[in-house]
């Protein structure tokens, strides 16, 4: 085989050929850019999805206050059992799977006012637990409330962003004093931005968290709203749930098998139904992006098959003048692996700018939000180019070889 | 003097699915160096299969064929493909030129599979180009020609590589009378200057420019020598 052989032979028909390479170049980049775009999208979604998920906390359980349905020691049923605020440490005490609980107060349609302006809002009182448990997590140049706070009762607030915004416009918060019920409080943080899908209170960032001693000083509630609670271990939830119906019974008297004496949403649980539904996205751009494959693979196939009859004429006439059989087959292997590697490297960096260029639009959308960060994955690429690239190699190799192992007389007579 | 071809019984069978078609049965063919033949014969008689055995573009079925004392039965596809190549030059009615290359580059696709290169490859192109009074066209694709300027670049194709024995099955029956005589022309010029020519043609009076002719019938030679 000679070298200089292939490569004259070859540029010129390569030349000479730019439509049919050109139709190639394009399926083959098309169909990468499908398919890494999907891909791409699909993976940022999910991750949206799974950081969303996120936005409330993780591996959390919620924990209510209930009324018994079941008789107790002499004791009637339908006794309302409420949470008191020694509730968390009491429980805390007797649990060791439990890492972090606090107790959560809460308070609607409170007048909230910074200079002129006023707006009604929700305020919980917290402990410094939920910074770990809830994501309260202060922006820069704030902080969340700590346990000083908590200890000396300070007037101090944490506020949601959007809170945030509405009193303040762009305006810095942390160290302002602002009014609640006419009681001052001075902003500490603000909370970082955050996607949020999950809530039992209303969104966070529209909250104002205060210190959960200061808001029983203030207001005076007599119960916590509810608690939350995160065990060291996520699959340690339903251990953690009995022993609470077990501790709260001894302390309030109410049967530990009576459900409804308290209620308590695993977070955790729905957290693994979301996972099911993520496995069940990602089962499904799978098998689109494999029939997106398969599409763009007959794509190229095909444009490979429709110039079989002229290009088996033409090695037909090649070989009547000479050629060997190793020019020819030579000639169509580098045209398939040239149209392959530029068809796949153009299909791969096109998806990347793609990609780059939607992570850098300037608007703030919620729809673009919920779409995430698309993430395109070199490995899929090159297995996307090679499996396009092997298909349209065997398709126009396979004719080849054909048109290059029988007589000349019999390729040149091909219908 | 030895002949260039020798054919011994040779025989061709088709197969088309199931069905099995002897074109030749059993031929027994002669050719001299420099001589100068034309094949004849009814339509559906051989002749263009007895021809694409004789230019190595076909494989036969049994028989034994020595070309220029070589038994081309035993050789391998790479040797066929150089005899392609060098010793034997193809005209066919229908051309056969690629579409998409110019006459030049029609001209050139011989010399490139025999590693011609550079300046002289170039020299001998338009040195055939010119041969076969096509300089002007060198730049033409073979739907911007004429049937007759076609027939004379694959002529030219056909010598590229300075072959002794030209092959040409019909090269005029595409063609009007006119072109048709320039083609027949060339034919002549190119068994004076010593190549060994076989011809297919219906017409007679072409046939009567040869030194010999073959006659062919059901696949046998039917006559052969003067027969006019
Ligand atoms: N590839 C093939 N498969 C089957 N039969 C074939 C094939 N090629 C030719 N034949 C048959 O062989 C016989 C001889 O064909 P050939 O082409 O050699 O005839 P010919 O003498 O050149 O005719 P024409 O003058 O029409 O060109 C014909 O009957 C034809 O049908
Ligand atoms: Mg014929």
């Amino acid at each position: 085989m000679n070298i200089a052989v292939i490569y004259n032979v070859f540029v010129r028909d390569f030349r000479k050929q730019k439509k049919r390479i050109a139709l190639t170049l394009i399926a083959l980049t098309w169909g990468t850019i499908s398919i890494m775009l999907l891909l791409g999208f699909g993976e940022g979604l999910q991750q949206q999805l799974v950081t969303n998920q996120r936005g409330m906390g993780e591996s959390i359980s919620v924990l209510w206050g209930g009324q018994t349905t079941i008789p107790f020691k002499g004791l009637g049923k339908g006794r309302h059992i409420a949470l008191h605020k020694e509730d968390p440490a009491y429980l805390k005490e007797r649990i060791p799977e439990i890492q972090y609980i606090g107790g959560e107060y809460q308070r609607w349609g409170v007048e909230v006012r910074y200079g002129d302006q006023v707006v009604t809002e929700h305020i919980t009182g917290i402990t410094p637990e939920f910074e770990q448990m809830r994501n309260h997590i202060a922006d820069r140049g704030g902080r969340m409330i700590n346990q000083l706070d908590i200890d000396l009762r300070r007037r101090v607030v944490f506020l949601g962003d959007e809170l945030k915004r509405r009193l303040f416009g762009d305006e810095n918060a942390v160290g302002e004093m602002i009014l609640m019920r006419s009681v001052p409080f001075t902003v500490i943080g603000v909370q970082a931005p955050k996607m949020q899908m999950n809530s039992y209170s209303g969104s966070d960032e529209d909250k104002a968290s205060i210190p959960a001693t200061t808001f029983k000083a203030v207001f005076g509630d007599p119960w916590l709203d509810n608690i939350v609670y995160q065990p060291y271990d996520v699959n340690q939830m339903k251990i953690v749930e009995r022993q609470i119906y077990e501790a709260m019974g001894a302390k309030y008297k109410f049967d530990p098998n009576d459900e409804d004496a308290l209620r308590i949403w695993d977070v955790a649980e729905s957290q693994r139904e979301m996972h099911n539904i993520l496995l069940g996205i990602e089962i499904f751009l799978g098998i689109i992006g494999g029939l997106t494959l398969l599409i763009a693979g007959v794509g190229v196939a095909n444009i490979m098959y429709v110039s079989i009859k002229e290009r088996t004429r033409e090695i037909g006439i090649k070989m009547a003048v000479g050629a060997r059989r190793s020019y020819i087959l030579a000639q169509f292997l580098i045209e398939a692996l040239i149209i392959t590697f530029f068809g796949g490297f153009g299909g791969m960096t096109i998806s990347y700018v793609l990609t780059e260029g939607f992570k850098r639009i300037p608007i703030q959308s919620d729809v673009l939000d919920f779409m995430g960060r698309p993430t395109i994955s070199l490995e899929i690429g090159l297995i996307v180019v090679a499996i396009l690239g092997i298909m349209g190699l065997l398709s126009g190799l396979f004719p080849a070889m054909r048109a290059a192992s029988i007589s000349p007389v019999e390729s040149l007579r091909y219908e | 003097m030895s002949a260039i071809m020798d054919m011994k019984q040779i025989r061709k069978v088709y197969q088309t699915g199931k069905v099995t078609f002897e074109a030749l049965r059993g031929i027994d063919i002669q050719v001299e160096r420099g001589e100068s033949v034309a094949v004849v014969g009814p339509s559906g008689s051989g002749k263009s299969t007895l021809m694409n055995l004789m230019g190595c573009l076909d494989v036969l079925t049994s028989g034994e064929y020595k070309l220029d004392g070589e038994l081309v039965n035993t050789l391998t596809s790479n040797q066929l493909a150089d005899i392609r190549n060098k010793k034997v030059g193809f005209v066919f009615q229908a051309f056969n030129l690629l579409p998409y290359a110019t006459a030049y580059e029609n001209i050139e696709i011989p010399l490139l599979f025999a590693r011609v290169t550079g300046r002289k490859r170039r020299q001998r192109v338009t040195e055939l180009l010119a041969r076969v009074g096509l300089a002007d066209k060198a730049a033409n694709k073979p739907t911007e020609m004429s049937g007759g300027e076609m027939q004379r670049v694959a002529i030219a194709r056909a010598l590229a590589n300075d072959p002794e024995i030209i092959l040409a099955d019909e090269p005029t029956g595409n063609l009007d009378s006119a072109s048709g005589g320039e083609i027949v022309k060339l034919f002549n010029e190119l068994w004076k200057q010593g190549k060994t020519i076989i011809i297919i043609t219906h017409d007679a009076s072409i046939a009567g420019q040869t030194q010999r002719i073959i006659r062919l019938k059901d696949g046998a030679v039917d006559g052969n020598g003067d027969l006019r």
